[in-house]
């Protein structure tokens, strides 16, 4: 057995070993831009301005529904389409490109990601103290200043324990990507299993990484929300 | 003889929220040095009023002029709304609930506005702050955070972080309103003593003995206009309108 996880030819080790590089990639590349699309779409949402705040739920409301496998599909093919009916539009005569696997599954995760995370983070707006805002304008500062010194550091104490779920739901999502094609450790968890036909094995080493990884994140997560409820006094 | 210069001067301001106008017209001028108390019964207007000052609440029709700096407001739209956030810095405010930002320490809190609106170094900001600090009592407290404090220490915090603007002049809504009856007079003495040393300060209160004992001036609102206006010992001992009897019969 510790021969068929072995580094190099004869063992499947490296080959694991990268799939969880992709995967680790995936996932982190996906956060901010999730996190970004769940910025806007919280701004989005609490905008006076009725047709972006319908935008905002808009968004929210519909990639909520639907499967996240769905998304990735229709991103993947339906994002490729579009990308060379506009390339043949601008330069007629250039070659039709890939979207790659890995990009559409950033786009496709990073979306999902977004539109739980715009829910999470207007909750967490909602909750932080007025009072705290007013003080800021009231010594001068720019609405600029009130968000990136009052808001923003207050909000990860309401928005953290919801932000964390949804990173832990993305890592685990990232083996969806599986399906179109892209190396991560789920599809070369699959290539192993169909080669060596030994699939109790390489499920459960897949098991425990995936695990792993979950513990990991929750020992980090733990220990942010240390930091963003500096000040706050636990009975 | 120089005119007193004028620090602060708000004319006819009206305020209405949706159909009801809780405003009609209040016009105030502070020059230096005054100790302005403004009372009334609620829903009289007067944190409202005092709130139109530094446009925490936008007046539907009037004219603040701090220091020379003037907003001109009408239909509920401010002339130049660039200079809104200049008047704030000049004016330091005081709230009922402290309003202190809780993941700052003391110190940080006291430090914020000088560094991140008037632009000074963060050596001359903390100088500055520990000074302050050490003047309302609590030297000691620096390194703590809000919520560690009570209330009367927390709205001394308060205070010390509007005199660290090195505000024209200060606005106190309503200081002592949320605060245990054994804390009131902590802020009271420093609030009297920032009187002493000539600070020019507007006052919403309930604390009459405050009013009565420190204030240079006493503008009493009822019904969203000023009822009756002067020096204390003249209001209190010889009140004009029926309203201003009333209410001091009512509060003491």
């Amino acid at each position: 057995m510790f021969e068929l996880l072995s580094y190099g030819d004869a063992g499947w080790g490296d080959e694991i070993l990268r799939g969880l590089a992709i995967t680790v990639q995936l996932a982190i590349v996906t956060l901010p831009v999730g996190l970004l699309l769940g910025f806007l779409a919280t701004f989005a949402s609490m905008s006076k301005f009725l047709p972006l705040r319908s935008l905002g739920f808009g968004y929210t409301t519909i990639m909520r529904g639907l499967p996240e496998i769905l998304t990735l599909f229709v991103v993947y093919n339906g994002v490729g389409l579009l990308m060379n009916a506009v390339l043949r539009w601008w330069a007629p005569d250039a070659p039709p490109t890939d979207f790659s696997p890995f990009a559409a599954g950033v786009v496709a995760l990073g979306m999902v990601f977004g539109a739980f995370a715009g829910e999470v983070l207007r909750g967490a707006f909602q909750s932080l103290d007025n009072g705290q805002v007013e003080s800021g304008r009231a010594i001068g500062m720019t609405d600029r200043q009130i968000f990136l010194r009052i808001q923003l550091p207050q909000l990860w104490r309401f928005a953290l324990p919801g932000l964390g779920n949804l990173w832990i739901n993305m890592l685990k999502d990232t083996a969806l990507v599986s399906v179109i094609a892209l190396d991560d450790l789920m599809r070369m968890t699959k290539v192993a299993v169909g080669v060596t036909k030994q699939p109790f094995t390489f499920y459960l080493l897949a098991c425990l990484i995936y695990w792993a990884m979950c513990v990991l994140s929750e020992l980090v997560l733990a220990k942010m929300e240390h930091r963003a409820n500096r000040g706050i006094l636990r009975a | 003889m120089t005119q007193p210069d004028i620090i602060l001067k708000a004319e006819d301001i009206h305020k209405s929220f949706g159909h009801v106008e809780v405003l009609k017209g209040i016009s105030l001028e502070a020059k230096n040095h005054d100790v302005i108390s403004i009372l009334g019964s609620s829903g009289s207007g007067k944190s409202t009023f005092l709130r139109c000052l530094n446009f925490l609440e936008t007046p539907t029709s009037g004219k603040v002029t701090v220091h020379g700096e003037e907003i001109l407001v009408k239909n509920g739209k401010p002339q130049n709304v660039r200079h809104i956030e200049e008047i704030r810095a000049r004016l330091g405010m005081v709230f009922q609930q402290f309003n202190l930002w809780t993941h700052r320490t003391v110190l940080e809190n006291v430090m914020e506005g000088p560094i991140q609106v008037k632009r000074e170094s963060k050596a001359e900001a903390r100088d500055r702050a520990e000074a302050l600090l050490n003047r309302v009592g609590l030297a000691e407290r620096m390194q703590m955070y809000p919520s560690q404090l009570s209330g009367g220490q927390q709205q001394r915090v308060a205070i010390a972080r509007a005199l660290a603007m090195e505000p024209d002049a200060i606005l106190f809504d309503e200081p002592t309103s949320a605060l245990d009856p054994e804390l009131v007079g902590e802020v009271l003495k420093v609030m009297q003593d920032l009187a002493a040393e000539g600070r020019t300060m507007i006052v919403v209160t309930h604390e009459m003995g405050f009013a009565r004992e420190v204030s240079s001036e006493v503008v009493f609102l009822h019904e969203g206009r000023v009822a009756e206006q002067g020096p204390p010992d003249e209001m209190f001992t010889n009140p004009k309108t029926d309203e201003f009897r009333r209410f001091i019969a009512k509060v003491m």
